[in-house]
């Protein structure tokens, strides 16, 4: 009897196994034209698109025979219209991640390509046309009642991150971040789905990694995501690679300065950019961005600055009128992103300078940590102004930014002194204040930096010494957390190795099973550690961001 | 004649002890564990009390007092030649007083009571000769010995009354009796260890291949990731280089940030201290007994053109006060730091911590 039950179970799969090769073989030949394409780096047509689009819907749908899981929830349809492109995705089911950047959400992004709408599976009951249709309506719909909505609906709708929205409260539906759910499958597949349809490599984890990491990516520096491009690859644009390899490599670190050469980037790819015939630039061009962005995010993940560069970025695209003329929306919108850089970060920091100047008195002690290109120009700023002070420079192991400071700080003529952050409780009873820079601001106060930051202020806390805090606002970001795990960079961890004497203990980690190096980027210092936060607004306390956030959405 | 030959390769020995601490503290040479220093200088001390010439318990205390004298000018930061000295000599004394037949708690401390009762202080001059004196304090110096031998593996039988399973160990650089310690644990239990690797000597690297080796899951990070990572970790278990007598320590650059960031998540702090590193000093002044390195370490001569402008750092020590510290598990068993004090009194004659 249980014999005879296997047979049918078996046939029954093998029904369906053989359908789906049936169906493949047929698809082959398609499939050929589409690989050669990709290979020879050419973009892939529209119509190859839609082919690949049907194809997957095809597989997804014999997929859903063979599964015998409900769907749970309501289910989001993901309707693409002509301007998602890049982002078509099947009926999901609620498991299912959208197109994720790193941006934290909620992002109001002027391209919505999903809508909230529980809607039946069955597609094919309505024509291509008229699906066409209803979603450009409901999308032109959306985008004049835009102002009021906010964010897009996440995925794990299980895990109910909706809230019944008051009424002047926008909904805080948010999407997790691909970035931090590396310890799911499904999310992984997505992504690599999405990087193979945007014609990215995608980038392999490398090394053990500590098990209360697991849900983070850990890249090696010396396998950068350019060798795996064609050459020449005409999907991303030479300067967005460049970037890209300088990230990954280090080259270019510190959230002010990533954030403005990934502007620098995207003027010369709008310089370069020609509007294909019957397209229009608003919605074209932030479909272009969309890969290099997801590039981007491969050789290293976005911060919160370059998030809400991206953001403003695309909002001004998509504000461009259509009965602009090319040359004239180009222009402005360069316009635009000098304006950002200039007002966001040049006259921040000057704004900021001259308030900290206040702040620095003749014979202090200043203690600062790693580089942090905002304090450096108050300090400049400072000694030009005649106050006499010396600086105490605190650096860390593995990436020993501090000695970029010293130099800069000593070329300049400031007295310094150098030590190593175990160093800190000897040196501070002789420090009279604390600067600290900031990587972001976020909204529940805590502030996010450079790994190490923390324990400064801790250590400054307990001698009693003031900690501050300079950040300009832009780098003001919605997330809140509360610990270093749950959103964070792993760096790479052969960094940590040392060689003394001419031997490196640490050489032959990976071969040991039961040894993890752990090299975090990031960390989260509590606002109570924080006395003073120094921003072009004004001097405020930590626990004011929120209300600086909601002063800033309010006057967009 | 045997007398000069024995005095010559006694003062040589002496010589060799002294170059030895000398050279080991700057950094360069291979680095002792305390406990092997401790060893080596009761086993001197036995030597000198074997073969110098005295007749009477005074004459050897001065002989040892002086000895001990040039020994710790030789490596100050080395406090346990210091404390192993005055153990000898509170030996000496307690033997003296044995010989004498007046019973221990006559020589204790002097209590208000007795200054009131006795008329006026003893006079002890250890005047007196005792034949089986010798045999006696040499006795006892071999006890010294074996205890010192022991105070390792002491330690590490208590491991399993202070892991339970599947706990998360912080540490900082590395300590053989900590090393000890977690290893007979993971005999028994499974649990995770964090290493700090504390630079910029990274001595935690070491500790990290040698607990990994032997089976415990092992993490090493940064100095600056102490702060971040330690809202996970159950205990933090450290060793030191001296034990102060207020309780409070003197232990690797890094410890007291360690320690403020246990007392700011309310994580229990254990010091692993044999009783030979329990010194007679109090810390006055936080920076009185600071050993600095060279800051090459820190900054290397390959920097350059930056050098001769910029004051470098390298301590060697930090200063940990006692209320920060949870526990101290010794030879002896467990303690709060504020039992330090009279431990201390135990071992070292009030007479003798000045040297």
């Amino acid at each position: 009897m249980i014999f005879f039950k296997e047979v049918i179970l078996g046939f029954r799969y093998w029904v369906i196994a053989s359908g789906w090769c049936f169906f493949r073989r047929n698809v082959n030949d398609r499939q050929d034209d589409i690989e050669r394409a990709k290979t020879e780096g050419k973009e892939l047509t529209k119509e190859e698109k839609q082919r690949l689009r049907k194809e997957k819907k095809q597989q997804k749908k014999n997929k859903e025979k063979k599964d015998e899981k409900a769907s749970q929830g309501s289910e989001k349809e993901k309707k693409s219209g002509s301007l998602a492109a890049a982002a078509p995705q099947p009926p999901a089911k609620s498991t299912t991640v959208k197109t994720p950047s790193a941006v934290p959400a909620p992002a109001p992004v002027s391209v919505p390509s999903s809508l909230e709408a529980p809607a039946p599976v069955d597609k094919p009951s309505k024509t291509k046309a008229e699906l066409k249709a209803e979603r450009r309506a409901r999308q032109e719909a959306e985008r004049a009642s835009k102002p009021g909505k906010k964010g897009e609906p996440g995925q794990q709708a299980a895990s109910g991150k909706q809230k019944a929205p008051p009424s002047e409260l926008q909904p805080v539906i948010k999407r997790l971040p691909e970035h931090i759910q590396v310890d799911n499958p499904d999310v992984l597949k997505k992504l690599a789905k999405k990087l193979e349809r945007q014609q990215i490599p995608l980038r392999l984890d490398y090394g053990y990694k500590v098990s209360l990491f697991s849900h983070l990516h850990q890249y090696s520096r010396k396998a950068p995501l350019t060798q795996q491009l064609s050459i020449p690859s005409t999907v991303i644009h030479p300067a967005v690679v460049r970037l890209g390899l300088q990230y990954s490599q280090g080259i270019v670190a510190g959230s002010n300065a990533r954030s403005v050469a990934l502007l620098h980037a995207f003027k010369q790819v709008i310089r370069d950019y020609i509007t294909p015939p019957n397209e229009e630039l608003s919605r074209d061009l932030v479909n272009k961005l969309k890969p290099y962005i997801s590039f981007l995010n491969q050789c290293r993940p976005l911060s919160a600055s370059m998030g809400n560069a991206i953001k403003y970025v695309k909002k001004e695209i998509s504000n461009i009128s259509s009965q602009c003329k090319e040359e004239e929306a180009k222009s402005k919108l360069l316009n635009c992103i000098e304006w950002y850089i200039k007002e966001k970060i040049i006259l921040a920091a000057k704004a900021i300078a001259e308030s900290s100047i206040e702040k620095i008195n003749n014979e202090d002690v200043i203690l600062v940590y790693g580089c942090s290109s905002l304090v450096n120009h108050i300090l400049f700023e400072a000694f030009e102004k005649g106050r006499k002070f010396r600086v105490i420079v605190v650096d860390s192991r593995p990436r020993l930014e501090g000695r970029e400071a010293l130099r800069r700080l000593v070329q300049r003529g400031i007295s310094c002194t150098y030590v190593l952050i175990s160093a800190v409780s000897y040196i501070l009873p002789e420090v009279s204040k604390v600067f600290l820079g900031a990587h972001a601001l976020l909204a529940n106060g805590y502030v996010m930096s450079r790994v190490g930051t923390s324990q400064i202020a801790l250590v400054a806390r307990a001698f009693n010494v003031p900690v501050l805090v300079c950040c300009e606002t832009y780098k003001f970001c919605e997330r809140v957390q509360t610990d270093s795990f749950v959103s964070n960079e792993l760096d790479d961890p052969d960094d940590l190795m040392v060689t003394r004497n001419g031997k490196t203990q640490l050489e032959s980690w990976q071969e040991v099973p039961s040894l993890g190096l752990l090299n975090l980027v990031y960390d989260v210092t509590p606002p109570d550690f924080v006395d003073l936060v120094i921003t072009e607004l004004g001097m405020i306390p930590c626990t004011s961001v929120p209300v600086v956030l909601r002063v800033k959405n309010v006057d967009q | 004649m045997p007398g000069p030959y024995k005095e010559t390769d006694l003062t040589e020995r002496v010589e060799a002890f002294l170059s030895d601490l000398k050279r080991g503290g700057s950094g360069t040479g291979p680095l002792r564990g305390s406990a092997e220093t401790a060893r080596e200088t009761t086993a001197l001390l036995r030597k000198i009390t074997a073969q110098a010439r005295w007749s009477s318990a005074g004459d050897l205390m001065e002989i040892i007092r002086k000895e001990g004298r040039r020994m710790t000018a030789a490596q100050p930061s080395e406090t346990t030649v210091g404390n192993m000295v005055r153990r000898v000599l509170k030996i000496i004394r307690e033997e003296y007083a044995r010989s004498r037949g007046s019973s221990e708690e006559a020589d204790q401390q002097e209590s208000l009571h007795k200054l009131l009762t006795s008329g006026g202080l003893s006079e002890e001059n250890f005047r007196h000769h005792f034949a089986p004196l010798k045999a006696n304090v040499i006795e006892a110096i071999n006890e010294l010995l074996t205890e010192l031998e022991g105070t390792t593996d002491n330690i590490a039988m208590q491991a399993l009354e202070h892991i339970h399973s599947n706990e998360v160990i912080m540490t900082i650089g590395r300590s053989r009796t900590v090393e000890a310690f977690l290893k007979d644990a993971a005999r028994k239990r499974k649990f995770h260890v964090i290493v700090a690797e504390c630079a910029p000597f990274c001595q935690g690297h070491e500790m990290a291949t040698s607990l990994s080796k032997a089976g415990i899951e092992t993490t090493v990070i940064a100095d600056a990731a102490i702060f971040a990572v330690m809202s996970r970790v159950n205990k933090v278990i450290i060793g030191t280089q001296t034990v102060l007598a207020n309780g409070g320590l003197r232990a690797v650059n890094g410890t007291h940030t360690l320690a403020l960031a246990a007392k700011h998540h309310s994580t229990p702090l254990i010091v692993c201290a044999p009783m030979f590193k329990l010194s007679p000093q109090f810390p006055n002044e936080e920076d009185t007994f600071h050993k600095f390195v060279s800051p090459h370490e820190v900054l290397p001569f390959t920097e350059g053109e930056i050098l001769s402008k910029v004051n470098v750092h390298c301590p060697v020590f930090d200063y940990v006060p006692p209320e920060l510290i949870t526990l101290f598990i010794s030879n002896i068993g467990g303690h709060a730091p504020s039992y330090i004090y009279r431990l201390m009194s135990e071992l070292y004659h009030p007479e003798d911590h000045e040297l």
